[in-house]
């Protein structure tokens, strides 16, 4: 049994049809081919395969792809508009906020969710913020840097 | 150019790909008529396979084929194999029984392959698995190494008597006891290492492709080390031609020695792939990853320091029990031997160390190297009894180090356990360390903490390491199956631009940015115009992977040579160029000049020239590139001091890490900005062993009880500090770019540093790693109670 789903990835409408117990991040990785999200873990722990839906991240391994019918989804390869990179890609790059690059798109996603919130976070703020994102390379260090240079380019 | 060479913090040519989601992970590849894998694990940690029944689970949609155990040996392929012999005390290799790629008889830990379900989609495959019966016959596990070596302990292999892979011995014994006779003062010591889940966020993946009409194979895989892959499935597992497999390790997201191994799945992924004649794919979920991606540590140490009555060491005795898991992983052997024993001498002139090891077999996922491998153990019991000997002699911890450290002007210094260190300066670093850490005022810093109830503890960790792996008749004559030597090759096009290939792998460390900048700064080519190629058999002529902090030692050393060839051969095009003898031509800044005129030729012109050869010299060959290959002298050994300084709350015992100073020696440095980044991910991981991770068994059933994020706690953003990373530059001596490696540093000295931290903060050593909440509020409250009974 198969049912179709509708929504808008990256500001392009698409329609699948999947199987019902088809997750947000199997819809994207395998249906819509496209792998910028990542799975790192089976217990909605890790925040590699953030997106936003509707505007704000949700973790997209533990929603079905059928929750997202109608909704607007954006993934990190819908980030960079007309060839310019998001502050927060750049601040990711500038800051060497990344080293395998595996947990990036995640991080990235929260990091700007979190900024929408917290336009003007504390170092504690963004800690406490990205606790559900683990990375395994950085130390987040680095990461901590990244999205505070991240927020004040946001706030331009 | 000048913001590009060897120096600068050239931000990295990777981060495009990856920031923008554009990264290529072997999970997102997918090949025209992929089929996919799922096995079906042992729920068991030790038991005897009765029956296999796969009549429902065959009829499943989507199944394409199932295969057990009987099918594997019915084809004959070879088990996986461990790649060091090790040659325990009476001279006698290892026992190292069969390890198949899916089990036969008997299951040996929790996760253990049983049967592959090959099927059209992944759903199809789990559900078909799942539909799978066994019956087992329930044995008694044993899961850590005391219980296994007890008479009477379930026998895990019956080719290892005792369970036990070997017994082994390193160093002087009888130097070592004729010192202990005579010692002043002796502190004694028992320690756990952890066992630990390596867990890098990309789990392990494999596509497993076979093309009848060449027949050839390829292997899409997260390896780092892609060419010994390919020599193990050939020469070992398969029996094929290395000219017929290809090894492809695209992006790969961390490893940290987990993806070194040969394991049994993408074994499983090939062998299926090439029965069906259909790609066959396989991606860990993160519950496989704890079960079966090779574990680190899990040692179980006494440790006994000889003091004279001055404070000088005498020597050091260390008995440790280190625990091999089920089976003996690719390089597992090497691991709690001569990547540790040899280490034990730290940075100290103690002149008499002798090590016994028993590396014991258990019910248990296998163990191997990870980050700092052996090292990091080392460290942890030379900097724990070190800073224990000063507690009890009630001397200042960085006075007994300074007093016992080997001199900058001793090197090379030979120790007693074999190695040769090259170069250093390690008071210097403890000094400076010291100073970035106000180690003056933590006296008064802890005042302050105890005024609010809180108690304040420093510890020190003056670790070595050695890196730049490896001198490959030294590790030959040691047992290794392997030569450790690094090739690299260098290509120029007609236009000018650069290709780089390097037998190393980078799964985070950024080679193609460093391996970059140390070829634009030697041959004068603008970053932009190289491209750093590795990762793939088919294009990388040769290599032995990265690890062991080795690929700018070694491959970055290969690319050294190759770059010298060609310079040499430049100048030959050069001088024919400007009608000049080719000696007194000279190269400088990617540019050809003779001596003492104003005639030039760039690089550039040369590279064009070699491939357009239309005036050129008679008796050379067209072309420019240039391949070689380095064979190291010795070991480098990076070494510095990390400083924690933590504050605990002596109501919930939990550990707040206040301060982390390291102070390195990496020699000369690439790349700063990278190499902080290696440092502070080492920091992490060892913040994570001291205060957060360990792998836990069920001592009753084996199960594993850290099999998820829920479970075994990864380091998170609020559990960690920024570190004050410093460096000191001592160059490598021996290698052309005095380079000794970074990668594993953070790793190695954090447990140590912190561990010494807590323990000074409770004023006890009897607390094991992790120093959970729970544990430590244990610690104050049994204090407390004691106090109050006195
Ligand atoms: S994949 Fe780990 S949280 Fe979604
Ligand atoms: S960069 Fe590798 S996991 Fe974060």
């Amino acid at each position: 049994m198969t049912i179709s789903v509708t929504m808008t990835v990256n500001g392009q409408s698409v329609t699948r049809d999947v199987e019902p117990r088809t997750l947000l991040v199997q819809f994207l990785r395998e249906n819509l081919g496209m792998t910028g999200t990542h799975v790192g873990c089976d217990t909605s722990q890790c925040g590699a395969c953030v997106v936003h839906v509707n505007g704000t991240s949700v973790k997209s391994c533990t929603i079905l792809a059928a929750q997202a019918q109608g909704a607007k989804v954006t993934t990190v390869e819908g980030l960079a508009q007309d060839g310019k990179l998001h502050p927060m890609q750049e601040a990711f790059r500038e800051n060497h906020a990344l080293q395998c690059g595996f947990c990036t798109p995640g991080m990235i996603m929260s990091a700007i969710d979190l900024v929408q919130r917290n336009p003007n976070p504390s170092e504690e703020t963004v800690r406490h913020e990205l606790e559900g994102n683990l990375c395994r390379c950085t130390g987040y260090h680095n990461i901590v840097k990244a999205v505070m240079a991240g927020a004040q380019a946001m706030r331009g | 150019m000048t913001n590009q060479g060897i120096g600068q913090s050239v931000r990295r040519k990777e981060d495009f790909r990856f920031i923008t989601g554009q990264g290529h992970y072997t999970d997102d590849i997918n090949r025209p008529g992929q089929l996919h894998a799922a096995f079906l694990r042992s729920p068991h940690a030790f038991a005897k396979i009765r029956a296999i029944r796969l009549d429902t689970a065959k009829k499943m949609p989507g199944v394409v084929a199932i295969y057990t155990g009987q099918d594997v040996a019915a084809d004959k392929v070879g088990g996986l194999i461990c790649g060091w012999t090790v040659k325990d005390k009476k001279g006698d290799p290892h026992k190292a029984p069969r390890h198949d790629i899916i089990a036969i008889d008997h299951v040996r830990h929790v996760g253990d392959q049983v049967a592959v379900v090959i099927a059209q989609s992944l759903s199809q495959a789990k559900d078909a698995a799942e539909a799978i019966e066994v019956d087992y016959d329930v044995l008694t596990p044993v899961v850590d190494v005391v219980t296994a070596l007890k008479p009477g302990a379930p026998q895990v292999h019956p080719d290892a008597p005792g369970n036990l892979c070997y017994d082994w011995e390193f160093g002087d014994k009888a130097a070592t006891e004729a010192a202990f006779a005579k010692a002043a003062h002796v502190t004694r010591i028992d320690l756990l290492n952890n066992r630990l889940s390596p867990n890098p966020m990309e789990p392990r993946s494999a596509i497993g492709e076979y093309d009848p009409g060449t027949d050839t194979t390829t292997v899409y895989t997260t390896s780092q080390n892609p060419h010994v892959l390919r020599l193990i499935l050939c020469a070992f597992v398969f029996g094929l031609p290395e000219h017929k497999v290809r090894v492809i390790a695209p992006d790969v997201g961390g490893g940290f020695g987990s993806k070194i191994f040969n394991y049994p799945e993408e074994t499983v992924c090939v062998w299926a792939a090439r029965k069906l004649k259909k790609p066959v794919k396989w991606t860990s979920d993160r519950t496989e990853a704890f079960l079966t991606d090779a574990h680190g540590r899990d040692h179980v140490t006494h440790a006994e320091l000889a003091i004279d009555k001055d404070g000088k060491f005498l020597a050091l005795r260390v008995d440790t029990k280190a625990n091999m898991g089920a089976y003996l992983s690719t390089f597992a052997s090497a691991v709690p031997t001569y990547l540790y024993a040899l280490l034990l001498a730290g940075q100290y002139t103690t002149p008499a160390v002798y090590a016994e090891v028993k590396a014991v077999f258990t019910n248990t996922t296998p163990v191997d190297a990870y980050r700092g491998a052996g090292r990091p153990e080392a460290t942890y019991v030379v900097e724990r009894i070190v800073e224990a000997a000063a507690r009890e002699l009630k001397m200042d911890p960085v006075e007994l180090r300074k007093k016992n450290f080997v001199p900058v002007d001793a090197f090379p210094y030979q120790t007693p356990v074999a190695c040769v260190y090259d170069s250093g300066q390690y008071a210097k670093a403890l000094d400076e360390a010291c100073k970035a850490a106000d180690y003056a005022g933590f006296a008064k810093r802890k005042a302050e903490s105890a005024k609010k109830g809180k108690l304040r503890g420093i510890g020190f960790c003056a670790y070595i390491e050695a890196c730049g792996i490896a001198p490959s008749s030294v590790v030959g004559s040691l047992g290794a199956g392997v030569g450790l030597w690094e090739s690299g090759q260098i290509r120029f096009n007609a236009t000018g631009s650069v290709f780089v290939y390097t037998g190393s792998h980078s799964h985070g460390q950024g080679h193609e940015t460093t391996f970059a900048q140390i070829v634009s700064d030697k041959l004068g080519v603008p970053i932009e115009n190289i491209e750093v190629v590795h990762g793939d058999t088919a294009q990388v002529p040769m290599g032995m992977g990265t690890y062991g902090s080795r690929s700018l030692a070694v491959g970055g050393s290969a690319l050294m040579r190759a770059a010298d060839k060609i310079i040499e051969k430049g100048k030959r095009i050069a001088a024919h160029l400007m009608e000049a003898s080719v000696d007194d031509v000279v190269f400088d800044k990617g540019t050809f000049s003779v001596k003492g005129t104003d005639k030039q030729v760039p690089m550039a012109q040369v590279a064009f020239t070699a491939y357009v050869p239309h005036n050129y010299p008679a008796d050379l060959e067209p072309g420019l590139e240039a391949s070689a290959f380095y064979d190291p002298v010795n070991f480098t050994f990076p070494a510095g001091v990390h400083i924690a300084e933590v504050e605990i709350d002596s109501d919930t015992g939990v550990t707040t890490v206040a301060n982390w100073v390291a102070v390195d020696d990496f020699g000369k440095v690439i790349n700063p900005m990278i190499v902080e980044g290696q440092v502070h991910g080492g920091i992490a991981q060892g913040i994570g062993q001291a205060l957060l991770e360990g792998v836990v068994y069920d001592k009753e059933s084996g199960q594993l009880l850290t099999a998820s994020f829920l479970d075994y706690c990864m380091p998170r953003a609020d559990n960690l500090p920024s570190y004050k990373v410093g460096m000191i530059e001592t160059p490598c001596p021996h290698n052309p770019l005095g380079v000794k490696g970074c990668g594993e540093a953070g790793a190695i000295a954090a447990p140590a540093a912190l561990m010494n931290a807590i323990t000074d903060a409770l004023g006890t050593e009897e607390i094991t790693m992790p120093a959970t909440p729970l544990k430590v509020w244990k610690v104050i409250q049994s204090r407390h109670l004691a106090a109050a009974a006195e």
